[in-house]
């Protein structure tokens, strides 16, 4: 029996391929899409090597808003499952005076993720199944003057997710959030993190994919996120602009 | 970032990079006035550490292409050699040569010249390797083998890091029939009987024995070996027959914290190691063993190096050449016997003929040991190291992590070699480890 595709969005993202590994081994097909396709090449080759499933390549640009319908409509077959782990941080010093690249930031984590989500939810809708999965993230659980940019986008983003699964719960299509704490990416790579507050690529989609099969809603990775946001959202206002976190 | 090797001895404050294409690990290259590769830091000791720039491979980890007519594999110098066999195994094909432990790098495999426990049939690593693409302090990458280039692919196998950054290599793999082994198991009551085992067994296609090396006296070099082959799928019985390649699937245990070193004391290792033998000759003769269990028992055990406690553990391994082995493994079992604290498990094996440049097998007997980290088996290594000169032995790069630039240069000849290949093709000042430096590379 031939298993039903998934197409991941933002396939370059070390998360995703961790993430594309575990579904191809399980035998899924994959539609991989990301902005510079050609660089996916080496993946799509791997990853038919090691599992023996089918992948194709399909470029889409995040910010390209109008093209995202046709980027749908023209995907060999509408996949059952997809997952955007498209995002981008950059640092908060960089972006708190240049406006135009703060922009960027919010665009990219949540205009052009929720776009994208939208002209899939509205097919799988159509279609009366699928799951999406958005990746976001604790950083939008409260806005920090370290990263509150990045942040506001995602708490964006959580937001959309939370409101796309309450109107499709009837429909027969699942949405997933999920909200990493730390993850060791490229994302990451030359921040000092804590070890023990810090998951691998491959935890997050261990992760997700146990999200997917169980229908979770909402899912942290590396459960004591969801205690230490739970704290930090309990925080007084008027304490918390005072602190440094 | 601290980081060390498998051994957590020593550990080094480094600043490392990770790059995620050719085009990343050229600008690194071009960049860091020194640096060295990095796989998946399972050599032992400061192979794979150089605090200003130590580059992390693991990213390149894509296999390239594969020709199931003479079973080539083109893979990134990243790819695990455990990813290797969860995508090929099912479909016939095997490693020619492994280490102990399935999660070490394609390149970590190339640079340290792996062998394994058929090292007598089929020598190392290198008699698998086809070709290697190899990047050099210019940035520029270069494609060796036997054929083209041939002095660059010598000094790379085995090269410890040493000749530049591996990209990628292509690779024989090994058809099978199954991923059984049948094993056979031999315990050897000591050292003489253990060797002319060994001899005896010479065509068997792996061979390796576990010392129990706190036995004293009479029974010094007493052993369990054990041989094996790879079962045809004819020689299975019926439930492994029908699907010949799946195995059991595996309860992974896992050491969470750092033992007390004192755990490991001459009480519970002499315990230990009597079991061990006991067990051994109670299950002596031939049984079916998985090729997981076959080839890997301590990836079982996750984090098992922390067994040793806080200050970490340190490798010993030693090859004597053949006409010596037998004094020189005495000399060695003896004075590791006499201190008492000896090694959880120590391991031997025959090697056949090795052709290299800087390879660290030859023909003869090689022991693996590993003691806990303090200023007692410090000594006794010191011990080790001098017996292991006096009988014209050598050293294991990819297990040492303190061993004396003097000793190293004393037992190996072709170390003026290597030293000159790097400096003729300008190496020496970019590509380097704590270990190089340690030992005047
Ligand atoms: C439990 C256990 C059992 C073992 N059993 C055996 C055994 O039976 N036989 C055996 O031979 N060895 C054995 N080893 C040692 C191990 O196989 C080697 O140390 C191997 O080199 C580790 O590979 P790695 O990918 O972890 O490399 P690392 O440990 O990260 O690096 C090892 C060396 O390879 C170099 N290197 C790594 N990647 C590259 C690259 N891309 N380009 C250039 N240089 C590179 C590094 O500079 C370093 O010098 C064992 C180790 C363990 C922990
Ligand atoms: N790492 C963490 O600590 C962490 C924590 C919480 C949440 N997250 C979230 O996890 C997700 C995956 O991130 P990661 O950690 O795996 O980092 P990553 O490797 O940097 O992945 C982000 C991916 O987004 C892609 N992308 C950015 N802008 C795009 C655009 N306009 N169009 C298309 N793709 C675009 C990038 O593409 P290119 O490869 O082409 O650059 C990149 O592959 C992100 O949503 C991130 O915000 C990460």
């Amino acid at each position: 029996m031939t298993k039903p595709a998934v197409l991941i969005l933002g396939a370059r993202s070390d998360i995703a391929r961790a993430v594309a590994h575990k579904f191809a081994a399980l035998g899924h097909p994959l539609q991989l899409a990301a902005r510079n396709v050609d660089r996916l090449k080496a993946d799509k080759t791997d990853i038919e090597l090691r599992y023996d499933v089918p992948v194709t390549l399909h470029a889409c640009d995040a910010l390209a808003i109008k093209t995202h319908a046709d980027f749908v409509a023209t995907l060999p077959e509408l996949p059952q499952i997809a997952i955007c782990a498209i995002g981008l941080m950059g640092r908060q010093s960089d972006h708190e005076h240049d406006i135009v690249a703060a922009t960027r930031i919010m665009r990219s984590n949540y205009e052009g993720p929720a776009s994208l989500l939208s002209h899939l939810a509205n097919q799988f809708e159509k279609r009366g199944n699928g799951t999406l999965v958005g990746i976001s993230s604790v950083a939008g659980e409260r806005g920090r003057a370290s990263n509150y940019i990045y942040g506001s986008a995602k708490a964006g983003f959580t937001a959309f997710l939370s409101g796309l699964r309450n109107r499709l719960a009837r429909r027969g299509v699942h949405v997933v959030t999920v909200l990493p704490g730390f993850v060791a990416t490229q994302m990451t790579d030359g921040l000092d993190l804590p070890a023990r507050l810090t998951a691998q690529p491959n935890e997050v989609a261990d992760a997700i994919l146990r999200a997917v099969k169980r229908k979770q809603d909402v899912i942290y990775v590396r459960r004591v996120w969801r205690l230490i946001m739970g704290l930090i959202r309990l925080i007084p206002e008027r304490m918390f602009k005072g602190m440094k976190i | 970032m601290k980081i060390s090797g498998w051994g957590r001895y020593p550990v080094l404050e480094v600043q490392t990079h990770k790059p995620r294409d050719m085009d990343a690990v050229r600008d690194c290259v071009l960049s860091q006035p020194t640096l060295i590769a990095r796989g998946n830091g399972r050599a032992y000791g400061d192979s794979a550490i150089n605090p200003s720039a130590t580059l992390d491979m693991r990213r390149l980890n894509r296999m390239l292409a594969f020709d199931p007519q003479n079973g080539q594999l083109v893979a990134e110098a990243g790819v695990l050699l455990g990813d290797i066999i969860s995508a090929f195994l099912s479909r016939g094909w095997f490693l020619w040569v492994t280490p102990g432990t399935k999660f070490v790098t394609l390149g970590g495999a190339i640079a340290a010249d792996v062998h394994g426990k058929n090292h007598h049939k089929d020598g190392s690593f290198r008699s698998s390797v086809d070709w290697i693409d190899l990047m050099g302090p210019d940035g520029v990458v270069r494609r060796c083998s036997r054929h083209s280039d041939p002095s660059l692919f010598d000094h790379t196998l085995g090269g410890m890091g040493l000749t530049g950054i591996i990209l990628r290599a292509a690779i024989q793999l090994r058809p099978v029939e199954s991923g059984w082994i049948r094993q056979t198991t031999i315990p050897t009551p000591n050292l003489k009987a253990t060797i002319a085992a060994f001899e005896t067994a010479r065509d068997a296609s792996y061979s390796v024995a576990w010392i129990d090396c706190l036995a004293s006296g009479d029974k010094i070099g007493r052993s369990i070996l054990k041989l094996g082959e790879h079962a045809t799928r004819r020689a299975l019985p019926a439930a492994q027959a029908l699907s010949p390649f799946s195995i059991p699937r595996k309860r992974r245990l896992s050491v969470p914290v750092d033992l007390p070193g004192l755990t490991l004391n001459a009480y519970t290792l002499r315990a230990f190691n009597a079991l061990y033998y006991k067990t051994g000759t109670r299950t002596s003769g031939e049984h079916l063993v998985d090729w997981d269990s076959y080839f890997y028992p301590l990836d079982a055990i996750h984090g098992w190096n922390r067994i040793y406690g806080r200050n970490g553990l340190a490798q010993f391994q030693c090859v004597l050449p053949l006409a010596r082995s037998e004094a020189g493994l005495g000399a060695l079992l003896s004075e590791i016997a006499k201190v008492g604290s000896g090694s959880f498990l120590a391991v031997l094996k025959r090697f056949g003929q090795q052709q290299s440049a800087f390879s660290f097998p030859m023909e003869g007997y090689t022991l693996a040991l590993d003691f806990p980290v303090n200023p007692k088996t410090l000594a006794l290594l010191e011990r080790l190291d001098k017996i292991v000169l006096d009988h014209e032995g050598r050293f294991y790069l990819a297990k040492d992590s303190r061993m004396s630039a003097a000793t190293l240069h004393a037992s190996d000849p072709r170390v003026a070699a290597f030293m000159a290949h790097r400096n003729r093709h300008g190496l020496a000042q970019r590509f380097l480890s704590a270990q190089s430096e340690r030992l005047s590379l």
